[in-house]
């Protein structure tokens, strides 16, 4: 199992160490640095490296490498999703998960690393859970401390823990009862060159933030269920229910937490609410390139798109770039031949573009690669796949909750290519 | 106020000062103190210089207080064993607190501190809590033992702790069922053979039980421990799907990968039939495919087990293939996997796509990717012939980019489709030379000068082509050089008139000049084929060459097979099975699929009958003392003078004999009948590549003159027990021939004359070919030396253990008995070379429970010398793999009853012990054949 943990941060200092066996040398992160160094970029380091005697699985979030050392044969996507739930769990005491923050609160860090796992066996993960054994530091919170001598660690057993429901804790009292469910989908898409779609799929989540009093019981419907063919449930979402009704039904956690995560695959026909009319030209025996972009609305049941963005990893040869956005602020970056273009809301009647000149090195012949357009967009009040929520309805509590559904489509990976 | 104050100490006294304020009297200034020491710990800062005084605030009814010099111990317990005994008490009492979060807390810390002093206090305790009226006490004591063991194995099995844990399983809380099987998995991996998880359908049911209700890392142990369970038929296979398939919907995803573990291995348990299997089939690709829309690091574990999956059910992703798209910025680790998943599903429906895909990944920037990507293009020519044309066509395209490595790779894959598809695409080979010039990587400089020797006819100036490169032929690398050799010979036979001068060059420079054994030796064969027999140079370096396979880099069946048991683990990351790559070889157990079990035969447990054996032919074969002596009585021992007449007999009877019932009962299974297809003389014509290997298989072909290993003599009948006379013998084999050489003494008094030899009927028949021919009367202290030739043509009769040989010797004295063993390896045929096509035919067609594995100690030899000396016994090599740093020998030989045995000899180099998985239609054979590897290799 998990034997120890290293924090990592982008320039190669370890600021944090646990270990949950006995203590493992730092210096086995010199393998990790070693394939650091080898990795053109952050992201490029290999999540599993191995070692004489060790093995070590890393992600990168926050521009920071949580690194965990194991020793015997455990399956890795358990160490994986057991560091990222680390990074969540952080995230959602401090708000941001950050190497500062680390180090300002790591006393709770510690303690919450403990409570989570016990001789590397996960222990307690459900942040309901963890925030019941250790309390998030907040101001008034530590004010109140330093008065009343008090602590931050609960003195009773997560009542949640060991219930059927586990993943909720009991006598949860508000004065303000409300369930607010967010359809949110991301399309990831490929365009090819002629702006044809070569690939398209929808990941799609339903988060929900669910603040009721007691044990209630909710049931949601959906108009299209039949949409949703591959879909991964939070545990508490009753599966025999689903497969026999197709109806969405659970005691539901405190607080935030994600309801179902669902994949429209690309065997659908998935809606491209976008288009991007570009002419990027190098030419042979000129140092000058024309650079064209124009971003246009398709197919978006009549919803404004907006937050766009546009970026671009130029070519090498591109030595700089004139261009003219006809809305929006743009940035050209000569060391990293980035290109972003802030585009903001997209105005059927007057389409956005950008347009202008690129200098390219003198003498150079026309780059091998072509950029690949990467584009960012949000669209409110619409799924974009049709998945739309029928009723939601409360069983087992007798008042009456104020429910809210919304919806969003925003832009995954979404690259044009050029 | 945030923690970081704890780091701001003043620079002089830190110790002095924490140590004063860790003694304060205020609670609050105590906890401040104890948080310093801990910040301080946390980044690396030595502090166990504060050990007494942290202890001795552990005493204290505040929680947190509790927890953080908890926190303190475990870290520095091991360092100060002495002083840990202090903390001793505190936990006892701890553990009888009525608070239940204090008692698991204690028995949770107690196990963490790795003191062996400790642990003798830590058993009262633990015991108490395993059997917590709290299950969150029980849950956490479960992997306390855990821990225990880790410390002190011993201490656990005589605590009797493993049982309790055990029990454990069966427990109400399914939280405590699932740390219970942790732990027990934990332990036993660290003991392969004890059977800790004894699974059975009762406690499968429990754990399935257990699976709806527990934490999703509780789902994983639950499932990791179900995929050793080999459920007894089909009916309980499906079952433990249909429970286990609601688990790939869950949000986590090694739930996910482990459920799919699990479906895997039993879905080959399930007849291809059946609606269900379809059924389970569909069910498997959509979340597989939600796995890829993960974190990078998620998506690439998952890829590398997508990777097996594929190569195992092609049919459950074959729709999918546009999710492996790369995208221009996942990370590369994720796009070289993708690749490599899109042309394992590449197939003549979405080749179109793919190849579009493929030329726009050619052009992006990085270079591995796009080299990879251009291999990719070749690798789906090969595989798809009707895109050939296409991908060719694209190739050509991207050789015109004049991009250097792309080119290189472009011509590398190239020369593959020409050996796929020969007279077909050669009209490019102009467009080839034109790039000559820019080739600077070995790979492509071979590939091209290969192209160039084998297309000599078509170009005009290929003597010119290779003459340029012969200028600096001692700066290139081997692959280059034995290319060019081969090259410039098959040039020089083609067209022998312009070129003798260069063949002469590339000879005396390969021969002369060179260091290289591989080279020399390459260039002293063909300069001696040149000059003898210019007509066999021509059959043996421009023999067809044999098909290359479609796909390249499958992994092999056998390792398939086991990795997908080991689908989610770092065994699948790293395709290699855990033997290859775990600490210290512990824990390596070699799992395999389950074999497919009709529930209609099910009350016959697969252990029992081995297939092919009928239940109670042993009783039939082995004969008993008493039928023995008297099957030997019975022969006819006729006077010396009547030698040859006994011997025709004895070969008449065995004739006989062979077509009565002697033979069935060896031969009792019908799997015997037909040997699998006649043995394909050694392959002569393979080219280049593995030129030398091939080479030495000409000379091994034709048979081994030097035989096979030799015992010592042994005593086989010693004089005491035979009125003075000593028997002591071996066998041989040479040249084809059995012999066994006996020693005769005479330790009597008086003169031993009419020597004669029987054999009882034996399982491979072997017979004496001749009388035994002691010419003159042997006198006291004589010793005499003898080879009796035998025969394989005697009767059949299966003894047991099947290599034993029960001889009677007759002189003027008495008639003696007595019983030996022969080493298998003398009936091995020299003829036992299988060809590759059918060895891998005939390894699949074998069942797999017919295969056995052995280990092979302590043997000191590289895969070469094993090769070599295996082959002198008539053990052939049919091909040698690297597969990620092991030498694997395929093997065949075939007995003298013409049943073949087929061979993988495991090779790690560095590692004196190999693995010998053996496969035979008849698996009796399989110990004795191993048996005769370890004579062969340890003599």
């Amino acid at each position: 199992m998990i034997h120890s943990l290293f924090l990592i941060n982008s320039s190669g200092d370890i600021f944090l160490e646990k270990h949950w066996k006995s203590v493992v040398s730092r210096s086995v992160c010199d393998y990790f640095f070693e394939a650091q160094e080898r990795a053109t970029e952050a992201e490029n380091v290999p999540p599993v490296i191995p070692t004489p005697h060790h093995y070590l699985l890393s992600v990168y979030r926050h521009k920071i490498f949580f690194v965990a050392v194991i020793q015997t044969e455990v399956p890795p996507l358990f160490v994986i999703e057991f560091l990222h739930r680390v990074v969540d769990t952080f995230q959602d005491y401090f708000g941001v998960c950050s190497e500062p923050v680390i180090k300002d609160n790591v006393v709770v860090v510690y303690e919450v690393l403990e409570e989570m796992l016990d001789n590397g066996f996960p222990l307690a993960t459900e942040s309901n859970i963890l925030k019941e054994l250790i309390k998030p530091p907040t101001i008034l919170r530590t004010v109140v401390n330093t008065i009343t001598g008090s602590t931050n660690v609960g003195d009773q057993l997560p009542t949640g823990q060991l219930s059927v429901v586990p993943w909720r804790r009991t006598g949860v009292k508000y004065t303000n009862n409300e369930a607010y469910f967010d359809v949110i989908e991301e399309i990831d898409a490929i365009i090819d060159k002629s702006g044809s779609t070569i690939t398209a799929e929808i990941q799609g989540v339903i988060d929900a933030c669910v603040k009721l009093t007691g044990m209630p019981d909710l049931t949601l419907s959906f108009m299209n269920p039949r949409l949703l063919d591959d879909v991964s449930f939070h545990p508490c979402v009753r599966f025999k229910r689903w497969e026999s009704e197709r109806i969405l039904s659970f005691i539901p956690p405190d607080g935030n937490f994600r309801l179902l995560s669902y994949h429209v695959s690309a065997q659908n026909l998935v809606a491209i609410p976008v288009y991007v009319k570009h002419n990027i030209s190098f030419r042979d025996s000129s140092s000058l390139g024309r650079f064209e972009i124009t971003v246009g609305p398709k197919q978006t049941m009549g919803k404004t798109i907006e937050g766009v963005t546009v970026t671009s990893q130029l070519p090498r040869g591109v030595l700089n770039m004139s261009l003219v956005p006809s809305q929006g602020a743009h940035t050209f970056d000569p060391v990293t031949k980035m290109l972003s273009w802030d585009v903001g809301k997209i105005n059927p009647q007057k389409l956005p573009s950008l347009k202008g000149t690129m200098s390219l090195q003198a003498g150079a012949s026309k780059p091998d690669e072509n950029p690949t357009i990467n584009l960012q967009f949000k669209i409110q009040q619409l799924a974009i796949s049709g998945l739309k929520v029928n009723r939601l309805d409360m069983y087992g509590e007798k008042y009456k909750p104020f429910k809210g559904i919304k919806y969003m489509t925003k832009a995954g990976k979404f690259q044009v290519r050029t | 106020m945030t923690d970081s104050k704890y780091f701001t100490t003043t620079k002089k006294g830190e110790i002095f000062e924490l140590k004063a304020e860790l003694n304060s009297d205020k609670k609050e200034k105590k906890k401040e103190a104890v948080k310093k020491v801990i910040a301080s710990m946390t980044v690396g800062k030595d502090v166990s210089a504060l050990f007494p005084d942290v202890v001795n605030c552990m005493q204290t009814d505040n929680l947190e207080l509790k927890k953080l010099v908890y926190l303190y111990l475990m870290n520095y317990a091991k360092s100060q064993p002495d002083m840990a005994i202090m903390a001793v008490n505190t936990f006892v009492k701890d553990c009888e607190d009525p608070n239940p979060l204090i008692r698991a807390l204690a028995v949770r810390t107690m196990g963490c501190i790795r003191v062996d002093k400790i642990t003798e206090y830590l058993c009262e305790p633990l015991r108490k809590c395993l059997k917590d009226e709290d299950p969150y006490v029980r849950k956490t004591a479960a992997v306390c033992v855990a821990k225990l063991h880790d410390i002190n194995a011993q201490l656990v099995e005589d605590q009797g702790f493993l049982d309790t844990l055990k029990d454990l399983i069966s427990d109400s809380n399914p939280m405590v069922v699932a740390n219970a099987v942790a732990a027990l998995s934990e332990i036993a991996e660290s003991h392969p053979s004890s059977n800790l998880l004894d699974l059975n359908p009762q406690s499968i049911n429990k754990l399935l039980t257990a699976l709806n209700e527990c934490t999703e890392w509780g789902q994983i142990f639950i499932l990791d421990c179900l995929a050793n369970y080999t459920p007894k038929d089909d009916r309980e296979a499906q079952s433990i799907c249909e429970r286990v398939t609601p688990r790939l919907s869950h949000a986590n995803s090694a739930v996910v990968l482990s459920a799919v573990k699990v479906l895997m291995k039993f879905m080959e348990m399930l007849s291809k039939d059946l609606d269900y299997y379809g059924t389970l089939l569909k069910k498997l690709a959509p979340p597989l495919v939600t796995l890829l829309s993960a974190e990078p690091e998620l998506q690439y574990v998952a890829l590398r087990n997508i990777n097996l999956i594929v190569q195992k059910r092609p049919e459950v992703l074959k729709h999918e293939m546009k999710v492996f798209f790369v995208k221009y910025n996942d990370p590369i680790y994720v796009k070289l996997e993708k690749l490599d998943i899109m042309i394992r599903l590449a197939s003549q429906a979405n080749i179109a796509q793919v190849l579009a895909e493929l030329k726009e990944y050619a052009t992006e920037v990085d270079v591995d990717f796009v080299r990879k990507a251009v291999r990719a293009i070749g690798r789906c020519a090969i595989k798809v012939e009707q895109s050939a044309e296409r991908c060719v066509s694209t190739l050509l395209d991207l050789i015109q980019t004049k991009v250097n490595y792309v080119v290189q790779e472009a011509i590398v894959v190239i020369k593959d489709i020409f050996r796929k598809y020969p007279n077909k695409y050669e009209s490019v080979i102009a467009t080839l030379c034109e790039n000559l010039d820019s080739l600077d990587e070995p790979e492509a400089r071979a590939a091209m000068i290969w192209i160039v020797g084998e297309y000599a006819e078509r170009i005009d100036n290929a003597d010119e082509l290779l003459e340029s490169f012969l200028e600096g032929f001692h700066d290139e690398s081997t692959q280059v050089q034995l290319q060019l050799l081969t090259a410039i010979v098959k040039l020089f036979l083609k067209k022998p008139t312009e070129t003798q001068e260069l063949v002469q060059q590339v000879l005396s420079l390969a021969t002369q000049d060179s260091d290289n054994p591989d080279l020399r030796d390459r260039g002293y064969i063909y300069w001696r084929l040149l000059s003898t027999d210019p007509v066999a140079a021509k059959e043996v370096v421009l023999a067809e060459k044999p098909l290359i396979s479609e796909e390249t880099d499958l992994i092999e069946p056998t390792l398939l097979d086991e990795l997908i048991c080991y689908i989610g683990t770092l065994a699948s990351v790293y395709h290699k099975p855990p033997s290859a790559f775990v600490e210290g070889g512990r824990g390596v157990v070699h799992k395999s699929l389950p074999p497919r079990t009709a529930s209609s035969e099910s009350t016959e447990s697969p252990e029992t009958a081995p297939a092919g054996a009928p239940p109670g032919e042993q009783l039939d074969t082995v004969p008993t003392q008493g039928d023995l002596l008297g099957d030997l009585l019975n022969l006819d021992l006729g006077p010396p003078v009547s030698g040859p007449p006994l011997a025709t007999s004895a070969v008449q009877m065995g004739a006989v004999d062979l077509l009565g019932g002697g033979l069935d009962s060896l031969i009792g299974a019908p799997s015997f009948v037909a040997p699998p297809a006649a043995a394909v003389p050694a392959n002569l014509g393979a080219p280049m590549g593995s030129g030398l290997s091939d080479l030495f298989d000409l000379t091994s072909g034709v048979g081994t003159l030097s035989g096979s290993y030799v015992a010592p003599k042994a005593v086989w009948l010693p004089a005491m027990k035979a009125k003075g006379l000593e028997i002591s013998g071996t066998f041989t084999r040479q040249a084809g021939s059995i012999s066994m050489d006996l020693q005769l003494t005479n330790k009597a008094l008086q003169v031993m004359t009419d020597f004669a030899i029987q054999f009882n009927r034996n399982s491979f028949g072997l017979a004496p070919a001749a009388p035994l021919q002691v010419h003159a009367p042997l006198s006291p202290t004589q010793t005499v030396e003898i080879s009796l030739p035998l025969s394989t043509a005697g009767s059949v009769m299966k003894t047991e253990p099947l290599n034993s040989l029960q001889v009677a010797v007759k002189n003027n004295i008495d008639v003696f008995y007595f019983s030996t063993l022969y080493p298998l390896h003398i009936l091995f045929v020299e003829d036992g070379k299988m060809d590759r096509q059918v060895f891998l035919a005939t390894w699949k067609d074998i069942p797999n429970e017919n295969e056995a594995q052995f280990q092979i100690r302590d043997c000191p030899l590289n895969a070469e010398a094993v090769s070599s000396r295996l082959q002198s016994s008539s053990i052939f090599t049919v091909a040698r793999r690297n597969v990620e740093g092991q030498d694997m020998l395929y093997q065949s030989l075939k007995l003298t009853n013409g049943i073949w045995v087929l061979a993988e000899l495991r090779i790690q180099p560095g590692n004196p012990s190999f693995t010998l998985s053996l496969k035979c239609r008849a698996p009796e054979v399989s110990q004795h054949v191993y048996q005769a590897y370890e004579t062969i290799l340890k003599n």
